[in-house]
């Protein structure tokens, strides 16, 4: 039977959360926590990819106890179980050592019921690096595919997918063995509006929690903080550009105001000049 | 095969929270729906939470709840143009257990409390509206829900979707509000420093202040505007019967910008920052309003029953309240596997023999009879103000001569015996 898992995070919702202006860091209580809108369409995928192939689809997550509302979430989608890992020792982890304790939590789901396919978000909308995903395929050695906004066909069998990876200009299509692990695009797929059952099943679910310790082979040296290189130097915001000049009237108009404010400032205008290899002075 | 529970609750606020966590305490099979994202998302109040009906559900409660602060404060601001007469009690017994109310957020009360009931066993379901009840031989047998595969059966179902409830209009209990029926409450949460809200309301620690605002506060419609301490915050509303808003073309956002701009209360909010701003409907009919609240298979609580004593700004305790005597009523109708409205109307009859009744019956004229004659707010409190200014302002002019001004001030024999009348007829409806 096809076993789909993808990746998952609770993230603080950014598009409301507020800076703590004295640290720059985020101020987590001033946002709810939600799941990952990006993870949320790689759970989608892998709930429509079950319902072409037929198997099932976990979740799993590496996050403290609350986390269980974004995996509930995920069951609301259609997923059939859960899985959080959830210790002291992951705290302070970044995406070298989520990475690694994702890892071994696939590796021990894998060993309850072969996995076929991983799939994770884009990236997540709090730390925006897009790197866990493909950390995880490096580990455990298999092709990772990032920015996939398709899934042509699976073939189970025969091992192999083909999906489409977004490029700049259009898009390529690619085979690949299975197992492999798709990091999905937003725009893959649509998420419904769950149906009722969906939503009583989720609201009582308890998801499978298991503890560094039950995780087995674990080299505590990389996770958590301790396995964690990168370090957050220094936060702050984007400065914000001060004064400038809001071109108006029709485009002709705004075409003469800007020819002429460049003709004006001849050094930006040589510049401009000199990197396109000597044009008009 | 649509899943089928002992009883649906359809809304978590506190009534339907309530009877919720009961029935679920109960060991019933209770689902818990709620529109919003989470509870309290969408729930709006003043901001009181008394402590008596909250804690006969869950004793102990304001040691863990997330609650504000307990108030030890309330004072009446009678106001006029450019003045204030206030009256006020402040008790430190009421800044101790057992405590008498408390201001809370209701975003983080009702989501707290939601989780207990669903701590109990119940099982709750967000974002999902309830659009009808499902009615089989004229008996209610469940709920149809916007959600696909959206139906969903029960033998009781519990209607405590608020104020404007969709459910009991469904079923043609609530005829649509007349404007003097229903009130328009909008608010404000501002942010300010906890040192300044101390400092500024002359409280210690965690203690809180109420002030309920009347007269020129709401222009002299029949309402009031209020201004609580939160922990880091204030809530400042208005809230005016809708009839009031419509005859004297008032927005209800320009009076409470009116009320915000106020030379008696602008120093209250001076360095705030606003951090939400919160409208919503308050069912002030009364006892005369009251719908239909029992059927086959179903019973209305809290908001959507009408439950509102304006006069005492009290609430979303006889919201707890009517959940709780449904959740009883239903728990015996269960013993007693009959769910028939015959059965379920001792909900009626202890409701209306509780405090929420004798409430309602208590005031049930004097909402109407305080939007009948307006000149209690347009004309009596600028009389007090002005009698209280004369009274006070030392110029020389000995006691007793102020005292005959005053009386002189309030009109000839026959005004007099008008006002005298009024105050009769206004003790008679709130004795």
């Amino acid at each position: 039977m096809l076993h789909i898992v993808a990746c998952i995070k609770q993230v603080p919702d950014t598009k409301i959360i507020k800076m703590n202006p004295k640290t720059n860091t985020m101020d987590r209580s001033s946002a709810p926590a939600i799941l990952n809108p990006y993870d949320a369409h790689a759970v989608e995928e892998a709930v429509r990819l079950k319902a072409r192939y037929g198997g099932k689809v976990s979740v799993v997550t590496m996050g403290p106890p609350p986390a269980v509302k974004a995996i509930r979430k995920c069951i609301e989608i259609g997923a059939d179980e859960g899985y959080l890992i959830t210790d002291r020792a992951f705290a302070g982890a970044d995406t070298l050592a989520t990475s690694y304790s994702l890892t071994k939590a696939l590796e021990k789901i894998g060993t309850l019921h072969p996995i076929d396919l991983i799939i994770c978000g884009k990236m997540t909308i709090d730390g925006d690096t897009g790197q866990v995903g493909p950390g995880i395929a490096r580990r455990l050695d298999i092709p990772p595919l990032t920015s996939v906004n398709k899934v042509v066909e699976l073939e189970q069998e025969a091992g192999i997918a083909i999906v489409h990876r977004k490029l700049e200009d259009g898009y390529e299509v690619i085979q690949t063995s299975l197992p492999c692990l798709l990091s999905v695009e937003k725009e893959i797929n649509e998420i419904p509006y769950s149906t009722l059952p969906n939503m009583l099943r989720a609201a009582r679910y308890q998801p499978v929690v298991w503890s560094v310790d039950d995780l087995g082979d674990v080299d505590r040296t990389l996770l958590g903080l301790k396995g964690s290189p990168t370090i957050v130097a220094k936060v702050w915001p984007p400065e914000k550009p001060k004064g400038g000049e809001m071109l108006q009237g029709t485009s002709e108009e705004q075409v003469q105001r800007l020819f002429s404010i460049l003709m004006e400032r001849k050094t930006l205008f040589r510049d401009v000049g000199m990197r396109k290899g000597g044009g008009p002075q | 095969m649509a899943e089928k529970f002992d009883v649906i609750v359809v809304g978590a606020g506190p009534a339907g929270t309530a009877c919720a966590y009961t029935l679920a305490k109960n060991n019933v099979s209770v689902l818990l729906l709620e529109r919003g994202e989470y509870p309290g998302s969408k729930n709006v109040m003043g901001g009181v939470l008394y402590r008596k009906m909250m804690e006969d559900i869950i004793p102990g409660f304001y040691k863990e709840a997330p609650i504000e602060r307990p108030i030890v404060e309330q004072r009446f601001m009678m106001l006029d143009k450019e003045s204030a007469a206030t009256f006020s009690y402040k008790g430190m017994e009421w800044g101790k257990e057992p405590y008498n109310n408390f201001t809370v957020l209701r975003a983080k009360f009702d989501q707290w409390f939601a989780d207990k009931a669903v701590e109990q066993g119940a099982v709750l379901v967000n974002e999902t509206v309830a659009l009808a009840c499902i009615v089989e031989n004229g008996r209610v047998v469940g709920v149809r829900t916007d959600r696909p595969e959206g139906d969903i059966y029960a033998n009781v179902v519990v209607l405590a979707d608020g104020v404007n409830s969709l459910l009991a209009k469904s079923l043609g209990f609530h005829k649509e509000f007349k404007p003097d029926e229903v009130a328009l409450a909008v608010m404000e949460v501002l942010k300010l420093d906890k040192r300044i809200i101390e400092d500024r309301f002359n409280l210690e620690g965690d203690q809180g202040c109420t002030i309920e605002i009347f007269g020129d506060s709401t222009k002299g419609i029949l309402g009031t505007a209020w201004l609580y301490t939160n922990k880091d915050s204030l809530n400042i509303g208005v809230g005016t019967m809708l009839s009031g808003l419509i005859k004297h073309k008032l927005k209800p956002y320009e009076l409470l910008e009116y009320v915000k701009t106020h030379p008696m209360i602008r120093p209250y909010l001076q360095g705030t920052d606003q951090q939400e701003y919160l409208a919503h409907l308050i069912p002030e009919g009364g006892y005369r309003s009251m719908p239909r609240i029992v059927g086959d298979g179903v019973l209305v609580v809290g908001d959507a029953a009408q439950l509102v004593n304006a006069i005492h700004r009290e609430g979303s305790n006889m919201a707890m309240t009517s959940g709780v005597v449904a959740a009883e009523t239903i728990i015996e109708a269960i013993a007693a596997g009959d769910f028939t409205e015959k059965t379920l109307d001792v909900y009626k009859r202890r409701l209306l023999d509780s405090f929420v009744g004798e409430d309602l019956k208590k005031y049930k004229d004097a909402t109407h009879h305080f939007e009948k004659y307006p000149h209690y707010f347009e004309q009596y409190i600028p009389m007090l103000n002005r009698a209280a200014s004369q009274m006070f302002t030392v110029d020389g002019t000995s006691k007793r001569e102020k005292q005959r001004k005053i009386w002189q001030g309030i009109g000839t024999a026959g005004e007099k015996m008008k006002i005298a009348r009024d105050l009769f007829q206004a003790w008679r409806v709130m004795k």
